[in-house]
Formats: C-alpha cells, structure tokens, sequence
C-alpha cells in the first residue's frame, strides 16, 4: 500500500475514524454518538435495519453532511473542514442510482472523469467501458439500462480516479444474486490492491464477506468487531433441533424462558440464547422427550444478526450488557 | 472560491447542453412560446375595439336622425344589427349580450333641434365591460356634432351647436394610429422571458435534487461556483435564441418599430435575464421537486402580468399594487423596452430603470447564495 506510515512496522493509520458523531434532522436524532474505525484496506461491513442512520453516517463521512457534534478523520483529512480533498480520493456510491439517466453511458463515465480532472481521460473511459463489457452499448442511455447493469455502471464511475477509499451505500439493494456476486467478487479483488471498502448492507450473506463489520440501529452502535468474532461477542449459544412438527415445537420454544430467539432454518430450527447452561438445561429436557434432536453448534453470524435485529425492536440492550 | 477549475466547468456545461438537447420537449417550448405568444396576444388583443353591435330605437325617422345614425355607422365603431320598438326591448338585447348599445332617437327630435329645445338622443351602453365601450362612447359627441353640421345647412345652421370657443389638438405620440399590438408587443418580451426563463432554471436545478443526480454531482470535488455557471450559461443562451426569435417576429408581423438604441436593449436585457435566471436559482433551492419548482414559479408569474404594466396602465393601480409592482423586475424592464423601442430612448433615458433591476438582482441573488449549500443539509 502507498499511503503507509513512514514509521517501519507501525499499523497504518485506519482509512476513517470518527468520534461521537451524531446527526440531527428535525427533532429526530438519526445518528447519536457513533465511534467507528475503518482499517485501511479492509472490507468493512456496515448492518443496520432501515431508516437506522447508515446513509446519514456514510454522507458525514465523505463531507456531503455536516456532523452536528463529534469529529472524525477520513484519509487522513477532517470531515468537517476538509471534505474537499476526502471527495478527491473517495468514491461515494449511492444507494439510489443517481447518474444521469438521460445521458448515454459513455457520457455519464466522460462527465465523472471530468470533474474528477482524470489523466487520459478519454482512454480511462475507453477501458471503463471495456470492462464493463459496455464498449458496444457505449451510446445508449444510461436510463435505459437494468438495475444490474446500472449497479455495475455506477461502480464503474466511482473507480475512475482510481480512489484510496470505497464508499458503497446498499450497492445490490433490487440486484439479482448472480450480478450480486460478480460485484463482491470484484470488492474483493479492490480490496486486495489496496482499497479500502466500506459497504452498507442488510444481506447477512454478504455481511459474511465482510473483515469487520459494525452494526448500529436507531443511530447507535450496537457492536463492532472482526467479522467471525461478532457471534462470540455477543456471546450467543445456538442448538441446532429437526425432527418433526417444527412449527408446534417453534410456538413453544418461543415461550420457554431462556430461548431468547427461535430461528428456522429450512427443515431445522436454530434454538438460541445468551445463558449457555439454562439453554443446556432446555435442550436436555427436550431430548428427554425423544421427540427431536438436539444439537448444540457455534453460533454464527446469520443467528448474531437476527439476534442483533430483535434486540434493536425493543429500544436498546446496551452491547455491553449483551456482552455477557 | 478557491480553486475554480475551467475542466469541471466545462463538464458540467457540456453535460447541460446535451440534456438540453435530448429534452425536445423543452427546446421546442422556448422556441414556440414567444412565436405562439406574439400571434395570441398580438392579433387577438384589441383594447380599441370597432364594430360593436347596436340596436336602433328611431321615433323619429326624419333626415337629422338618419344623417346622426349614418355618422355612427361610417365611424366604424357601431354595427347597426336592427331595430327595436320600446326600451324594454332593447335593454333585453344588452342583457342577452345580442348588441353591446341601443341608440334612442326619441319622438319629434328634429322638430324640437329647430325649435332649440335641444332634445336628447340616448345611447344606451353596456359597460359591464368598459373598455369595450369606452372607444364608441368617447367618439360618439364628435359624431353627433359633425352629422350635425352636415344636416344642417342653410337657415337651419343656426340650429346646429356653435362650435366651441377653442379646440383641443392630441397628439398622439410614438404609437399615432393607437395601436393595441404596439403597446402589447415589447411588453409581452418581458413577460415570456419572466415566463421560460425563472422556469427551466427552476426546473433544471431542482431535477437534479429530486433525481438524486445532485448527490453524485456533490460527492465531486466540484465547487458551487462551477456548477452555478454550468448550470445558468446555456439558458444565458437560450434566452438571447428565444429574444431573437421574439424580435425577428415582431418586426416580421406587426412591423413594431425598434427607433432607439440597440445598445441600450442589450444592456437592458442582459440584467433583465440574469435576473430571471437568478430567480429561478432562488427557487430552485426553495422547492422540494419540479413540481414545486413550476408551481412557484407561475405564483411569481401572475403579479408579474397584473401588476408590471403589461395588461393595465401602472398609472392606473392604487398606491400599495405600484409598490408591489416597482419590485417585480418586469415593471422595469417593460419601461425599458417600451422606450427604447417605441419613443427611441438611449443609455440615459434608460439609467434609472437598469439600476432598479440591478437593485433587484443584488437582493436576489444574495438570497439565492445564502440558501444554496454545498452539502446536503
């Protein structure tokens, strides 16, 4: 990477880190008191349910919003004073498609190259487009185009000045599963020459991508960690249980004290909860039924989030406390 | 702003030029406002209107009244559709809109002129519409007076009304035959630019907020002083094609004389139009969609045709709508064009109305900057 530390063997400075940042619309407070650290050249996941602050938290970090409190850096430059040059080296994509529908596609990419005063331009767009797989379809509007292609045309445009930093806002949000891949495999290829990756999502699928992943709902963090350490953090205890009637055995695992959460899958149910020997006890007493089988697994990311999601319902669990 | 860059200038210019040039819809309507504009209100407005259609009631049918109805005819200003017998009749036919006056010749009217019992003749109007009946009416005593002396001859000249110790001579200036459409016509320049002008500057802004296209545009390093130019120079441009096309018709087909200075124009014009798009800037950052955007820029529309001197005399308006007229930018620029195209005005004639729309504009576009942000707060 070119932007190391001088220092030898210094960690490099994280891409962002922000302080206490919080947002305020109206009277609604759409993001209160965000820490988050970005490291360079990762993949960061950033989960949250709807309307939970992720756009708002992206914007204040590339300078399109103004933080009403807390601080932060991005590439090494401050979001409230400096936004400008962070535009230079961040490629911000929407969640919205929001180049001009009404320009062809080639227009759209030569428009972008332009502002961002890109060297050869024409040649950059050229070979834009030739990865795209566009070269022939190089004159038709880009309005006309499906959302895969419109996803993949938009990424397309925020690689053009080759930027240090990623910023993705739900990229396959209405993209078909095939498109969806092809993109991650192509985050991940960014990724390993060095871009640093910050990608809103709510697909648990593509959060597994993810090195590290930070969930915040109601404009607060709920937890943040290495990806596969996110399940241990919350310290969830999961049994996997088939056997027959699973519907009547969901009904009343809902009500049993201790199973915090009933999670099916397919022809299985995945029984969790954060106390590992009350749930112990539970199972034990279902096995002694013999009417299904019990077996305990490690909790992972899919059952974390569900977990994570419930829990924001009902106000907040401070992630500490779910830290047991 | 520091750091202004020519490139992203340039890139947001071309950008504009070609959505212009894809939107046909809205090209066609700066080019066919002011052509379709012209012909409405030049051939259709007349605020001097002849051949009204008038009923006669005659109980007198001697030669004195025939020579009085023979004046009205030739005067071109009343069409004689018939004849009714009783007021009741005629008043009937002015309710039902069928003729616009009734003229009563009442009984024994030349026999009591030569007696010099000085009869009166009745000419009913309907002046529920008074423009419409202010011209036939204003002419009628001239009429009179002339058929008249012409009947009147020989012994009975006496009879006829002395002429008036003196004579009133009007002049009617830069307009003599009174022409509607040399009035309407340089006025309506400044109406149609108000009218395209303020709204696709409106709309053009607004669409990129409302498309979600202002977000990719600010995620650039772009500064607000490129994308203000960007934006505004093409429709710079459009308002001197459409002002072209104004001109270049008006001559062709109510021949509007241009008699003063077409520097003066210029200038005048320029202001008049960054004014415009001024307006439609600070709108844009008003109104939450194009929706919006067109609604309030029609909301400015109206005063702008009622109260700047366009339909009505400014002259005419209580003290509170002058106020609110001195304020609309087309009131002086209606002033402006008037005199330099009709009464042949230059640069100093015209002074004190440039500067009123520079006063305007300043007000105008500091709101404008003072809204308009950078980010998306």
């Amino acid at each position: 990477m070119s932007v190391e530390a001088p220092g030898d063997n210094l960690p490099p400075a994280p891409a962002i880190t922000v302080t206490g940042l919080s947002k305020r619309f109206g009277d609604k407070l759409v993001v209160d008191g965000l820490d988050m650290a970005v490291p360079r050249g990762s993949i960061y996941g950033f989960l949250g349910p709807n309307g939970s602050g992720k756009t708002t938290t992206i914007r204040m970090m590339c300078g399109l919003l103004t933080p009403d409190a807390g601080s932060g850096q991005c590439l090494g430059f401050d979001i409230r004073t400096e936004a400008l040059k962070i535009k230079e080296q961040v490629g911000y994509m929407t969640q919205k498609f929001s180049l001009y529908e009404d320009l062809s596609i080639r227009e759209n990419l030569d428009f972008i190259a332009r502002m961002y005063q890109v060297p050869g331009r024409r040649e950059r767009v050229e070979a834009a487009l030739a990865d795209l797989g566009l070269s022939d379809r190089k004159n038709q509007l880009a309005g006309t185009l499906s959302g895969g292609w419109k996803q993949r045309m938009a990424l397309a445009a925020c690689l053009l000045h080759d930027p240090k930093l990623l910023l993705l806002d739900e990229p396959t949000a209405g993209v078909d599963p095939k498109a969806r891949r092809e993109f991650w495999d192509e985050i991940r290829r960014l990724s390993a020459r060095g871009v640093t990756v910050l990608v809103s999502t709510h697909y648990m699928d593509e959060a597994a991508q993810c090195d590290f992943i930070a969930y915040i709902a109601y404009g607060k963090k709920l937890i943040d960690g290495p990806a596969a350490e996110i399940p241990a953090m919350i310290g969830l205890h999961t049994w996997r249980v088939d056997g027959p009637d699973l519907a009547k055995l969901e009904v009343e695992l809902k009500d049993t004290n201790g199973v915090e959460q009933v999670a099916r899958f397919g022809a299985v149910l995945h029984v969790s909860g954060t106390d590992g020997p009350v749930l112990e006890a539970i199972a034990k007493s279902h096995v002694a039924r013999g009417t299904h089988h019990w077996q305990e697994k490690k909790a992972e990311l899919e059952e974390a989030f569900i977990f994570l999601m419930a829990g924001a319902k009902d106000n907040f669990v401070a992630p500490e406390a779910r830290k047991s | 702003m520091s750091g202004f860059s020519a490139g992203r200038f340039m890139a947001v210019l071309i950008k504009e030029f070609i959505q212009m040039r894809r939107d046909r819809v809205t090209f066609a309507m700066i080019i066919g406002v002011p052509i379709m504009q012209l012909i409405l209100f030049g051939y259709a407005i007349n605020s001097d209107p002849k051949n009204l259609p008038t009923l006669v009631e005659m109980a007198d049918s001697g030669p004195v009244a025939r020579a009085v109805i023979s004046g009205m005819a030739n005067s071109e200003y009343f069409d004689f559709i018939g004849v009714v017998t009783g007021i009741g009749e005629g008043e009937e036919a002015l309710r039902s809109g069928r003729a616009n006056f009734v003229v009563v010749i009442p009984p024994h009217f030349e026999r009591d002129i030569i007696r010099r019992q000085s009869p009166s003749l009745l000419l009913v109007a309907d002046a529920s519409d008074p423009t419409a009946a202010a011209g036939a009416v204003g002419a009628m005593n001239a009429i009179v007076d002339v058929a008249m002396r012409e009947v009147l001859i020989g012994p009975l000249a006496a009879a006829a009304r002395a002429p008036p110790p003196f004579s009133v001579i009007v002049h009617r200036q830069f307009n003599p035959e009174g022409r509607t459409s040399t009035n309407i016509v340089p006025g309506l320049l400044a109406i149609i630019l108000s009218m395209t002008m303020v709204m696709i500057t409106a709309i053009a802004i607004v669409r990129e907020a409302e498309k979600g296209t202002m977000e990719t545009l600010i995620a650039t390093p772009v500064r607000p002083i490129e994308v203000m130019m960007g934006k505004i120079i093409p429709y710079v441009l459009m308002g001197y094609l459409q002002t072209a096309v104004f001109l270049l018709a008006a001559q062709q087909m109510f021949a509007v004389p241009f008699e003063g200075s077409a520097f003066a124009f210029f200038v005048g014009f320029n202001l008049y139009l960054l004014v415009n798009l001024a307006l439609g800037f600070l709108i844009s950052t008003v109104a939450r969609n194009q929706m919006q955007a067109m609604q309030i820029s029609f909301f400015t529309l109206l005063p702008t045709i009622l109260l700047s001197g366009f339909m009505f005399p400014f002259a005419g308006m209580p003290g509170w709508a002058q106020t609110i007229g001195t304020a609309i930018p087309a009131t002086h620029f209606l002033r402006l064009v008037r005199k330099v195209m009709l009464k042949g005005a230059g640069m100093a004639d015209v002074s004190g109305d440039m500067m009123a729309i520079a006063i305007i504009m300043i007000v105008i576009v500091t709101a404008a900057l003072l809204r308009y942000r950078q980010t998306l707060d």
